[in-house]
């Protein structure tokens, strides 16, 4: 038996065109955390879905306990002791949160002749579970009545609760809070220290930084190498990760805000717990940073100012103009567009081509005869849109599920670009994207500023923020707690305005 | 393990993928040949027109259906809906001698005008109330539109006296029944189904309407927010669901000289299933009118077939019923995302 728990070697899995994972190694210890590192499209999710019995990988071994396992199916995967905690949720939020972490595996008693859910066991043992790890909710509710990033740890509970060996945790932060972290990371020791090993996927520099034993490094389905922590800084995993030195993380500022242009008045939501008066106005050409935590209601403003929420009062005026925006094909009417948070449900059409998706929103522009489409001036935005903002693609008929996350973030901004809005609303817009490609989004953002364009960020990155805005509103608990010069700023003051209201 | 194998020999792949992407096809190619060897006549120039007018209104009901389909809704009400145009169009076409005329005083109308009044009101009213009620009331489709079906099978009733209609003035009969300049391979069912197939070809893939349709089947939400009134859309893809189905009816009855409050019972379920088949995914967003003519037309021959080896009419219900659930399993393959 050798000191690894897990040890895969030379896996290679190829999709129709690409070859995702390339003699792919990794290899790791019981009680460490390995961090699996990698731009978007670096393979990373792929050799865990091959891990978690997902898809099937094409060759090479993985040794598991000492023996080699071919791993049939996820069910199969949980049998063995691995767990996945996936990037995107999967959760059943109209049940309760006992059934939720014991899915599949209710504890069962016997009545009779026949085996019946235990539910005062299950409830008893997933209370006892969410008590240990400090978790503060009832297993008895509904898991929907949750947050996302509360479901996130709920998730995470789970895993802990299938007693696993290995438990693979994939972007488990992107939606969580510092606070919510801190509590992560506490239940991960309390995971190591029983001997298990975590294989943590993340793109946050600092996190893995802080809390892993082991890197290893990924790029275009490539092993690039395994490193201890201890070893690498921020400066070293990036040069590995992007294969070049990455001088700066944010462009050179490139615009210059003019006259207040864009101003949302005493914006009120019918909700109690939402927005509340939020009053602000922008400037033409500016960057303007929305920031604050999970649960600010940032999001719920920007979509009611884009139509897609009601609001109970409150006005927006463009160029001293009051707009009547009650749904966002108004908002659309009127130059504001919208990036959502959430790309895949409600950014992008899967099944639909790279084409389909850019032009989605402005078809009526490209009409001959006022009835038929001209595809090919569609088809010269598009080509004009893969290049300028070079998307990374064979073809513009690509299904844009096929696309990795930063490029389908361009095709999204592709789409908006090709309305020319004067207002463009991105709501994070570089969540789980690569450090390169967004360098490439701040560009972008930077020089549509330059051309003009108003521009709203909402993000829960600080340092983003600051890198990229002219200034930072703050919110908390649906209220505007301050605004900030973007280059100024401090990580400290946005977040004491953050947590201004908080008790 | 074997996937390896495969991939090696490239060859062997292409082949393997191109049954797989045409099994269908090849499947009722050989299955004719077969058919045509026990029996020629099932070669014969009437057979084939035989064949080709049965596909014609089934096939118009089919592309109705699609729209709705690749918007994720559904339209149980589209067999009803084809049986009530067709005994609304020949209450309206009836000889003027014909005893048991229902509205014993109307002149005859002229056949065309009939078609294209019925499918406006169609449009306008059980199009636009199935419209609503999935979209406004937000109640799902498989059971609002179910709720229409025995709504529009009453009224049918009602509107019949529950008597069969007959008596249907020449000109409308004769219509069905011939051909396009006489030649026997251009039945005029076949062309007023061609023409609209052109038709919803041109809707699906060049305008505006088609993309959005595409659009709203492959993500609701985000369609909403990329400014797609869903609303509108959804309202618009049953009225145009419910003209096409009343010019089914309007064919129908011309094709079988008579009415009943029975006609066209059932037919949606062929409709979805034939556009499921030719590759409109329950799940939305995709779908082509080539697909579905390819779905529709295994049908139809396979019920020829059966017919031509004598197969007893039970069995071929559950011939049928088999061959849906094969077909679409079969098929799907194409479609499936491969892990």
């Amino acid at each position: 038996m050798s000191e690894y728990v897990l040890e895969m070697k030379d896996i290679c899995k190829s999709f129709p065109g690409v070859k995702a994972l390339d003699h792919v190694s990794l290899q790791l210890i019981p009680g460490h955390v390995h961090s699996l590192m990698g731009e978007n499209g670096a393979g990373k999710s792929t050799l865990m879905k091959c891990l978690f019995g997902i898809y099937k990988k094409d060759s090479g071994t993985v040794i598991y306990n000492g023996e080699e396992v071919y791993i049939e199916d996820p069910f199969d995967a949980l049998q063995r002791g691995i767990a996945m905690v996936h990037q995107e949720l999967m959760p059943i939020s109209d049940r309760s949160i006992a059934e939720n972490i014991y899915c599949g595996r209710y504890p069962v008693k016997k009545v009779g002749p026949i085996e019946v859910v235990d539910h005062a066991k299950m409830n008893s043992d997933a209370q006892a579970l969410l008590d240990d790890l400090g978790l503060p909710f009832k297993a008895t509710d509904k898991l929907g009545t949750l947050s996302a990033s509360q479901m996130q740890l709920c998730e995470i509970a789970k895993a802990v609760s299938a007693d696993a060996k290995i438990i693979i945790l994939d972007e488990p932060t992107s939606s969580l809070t510092l606070k919510e972290v801190d509590k992560l990371f506490e239940i991960i020791h309390r995971l190591t220290s029983k001997g298990c090993g975590v294989i943590y996927i993340s793109h946050k520099m600092d996190e893995i930084l802080k809390i892993s034993d082991e890197v290893t490094i990924m790029r275009d389905g490539q092993y690039i190498g395994t490193w201890p922590a201890k070893e690498l800084t921020i400066d070293t995993i990036i040069a590995k990760e992007v294969g070049r030195e990455l001088k700066d993380l944010y462009p050179p500022k490139v615009n210059t805000p003019g006259e207040d242009i864009f101003e949302v008045k005493d914006f009120t939501s019918p909700l109690p717990r939402s927005f509340k008066d939020c009053s602000f106005s922008v400037k033409k050409g500016e960057i303007f940073g929305i920031a604050g935590l999970v649960g600010a209601q940032r999001t719920e403003l920007m979509e009611a100012v884009y139509g897609l929420r009601s609001h109970s009062t409150g006005s927006v005026t463009f160029d001293g103009k009051e707009l009547n925006i009650k749904c966002p094909e108004d908002a659309i009417k009127n130059g504001i567009a919208l990036i959502t948070e959430e790309r895949r449900r409600t950014g992008i059409f899967g099944v639909l081509s790279i084409s389909d998706n850019v032009a989605v929103a402005s078809l009526n522009d490209y009409l001959k005869f006022k009835c038929m489409l001209d595809h090919k001036a569609i088809k010269e935005v598009v080509d004009k849109s893969i290049k300028e903002l070079s998307i990374k693609t064979p073809s513009s008929k690509q299904q844009i599920k096929n696309l990795s996350g930063g490029n389908q973030q361009k095709v999204i901004i592709s789409r908006w670009l090709a309305k020319e809005p004067d207002v463009l609303i991105m709501d994070e817009p570089t969540r789980g994207i690569d450090v390169g490609a967004k360098y490439e989004i701040y560009s972008i953002i930077g020089n549509l500023a330059k051309e003009g364009k108003t521009i709203i960020v909402i993000s829960s990155e600080m340092p983003e923020l600051i890198g990229i805005c002219d200034r930072i509103m703050v919110m908390c608990e649906g209220k505007i707690t301050g605004t900030v010069d973007g280059p100024t700023a401090t990580q400290e003051k946005i977040m004491e305005l953050s947590t201004k209201f908080m008790s | 393990m074997t996937q390896n194998v495969k991939k090696e020999d490239g060859k062997k792949l292409d082949v393997v993928q191109f049954l797989i992407s045409n099994a269908l096809i090849i499947l009722i190619i050989a299955s004719a040949i077969f058919v045509g060897i026990q029996n020629p006549k099932f070669f014969s120039m009437a057979n084939i027109k035989n064949l080709l007018a049965n596909t014609s209104v089934r096939m118009i009901i089919a592309l109705g259906i699609s729209g709705v389909l690749i918007m994720r809704n559904n339209d149980l009400s589209a067999g009803r809906q084809v049986g009530l145009a067709g005994c609304i169009c020949a209450t309206l076409l009836q000889r003027a001698d014909y005893a048991e005329k229902v509205y014993k005083n109307l002149e005859p109308m002229n056949m065309w005008l009939v078609c294209i009044l019925v499918m406006i009101g169609f449009a306008l009213t059980i199009g636009i109330i199935n419209g609503l009620v999935v979209s406004k009331l937000h109640v799902p489709a498989f059971i609002g539109t179910y709720g229409m079906q025995t709504v529009v099978y009453g009224i049918a009733l009602i509107y019949t006296g529950a008597q069969p209609i007959g008596g249907l003035v020449p000109e409308y009969t004769d219509w069905a029944a011939g051909s396009f300049l006489n030649i026997p391979l251009l039945p005029n069912l076949a062309i007023i189904t061609f023409a609209a197939m052109l038709l919803f070809w041109f809707l699906y893939n060049h305008t505006p309407y088609g993309k959005k349709m595409y659009a709203i089947g492959g993500n609701p939400d985000a369609a909403e927010v990329s400014g797609i009134n869903t609303t509108k859309m959804t309202i618009i893809s049953y009225m145009i669901a419910a003209a096409t189905f009343a010019l089914a009816g309007f064919m129908l009855g011309a094709k079988a000289g008579g009415t009943s409050s029975n006609l066209a019972n059932g037919y949606e379920l062929f409709a979805i299933a034939g556009c499921t088949i030719g590759g409109v995914s329950v799940s939305g967003g995709t779908g082509k009118v080539s697909g579905i003519l390819v779905g529709v037309l295994v049908f139809e021959i396979l019920k020829i077939e059966m017919t031509f080896l004598g197969i007893d009419t039970a069995w071929t219900y559950i011939v049928q019923g088999v061959v849906i659930v094969v077909a679409i399993a079969l098929d799907i393959r194409k479609y499936i995302a491969k892990k």
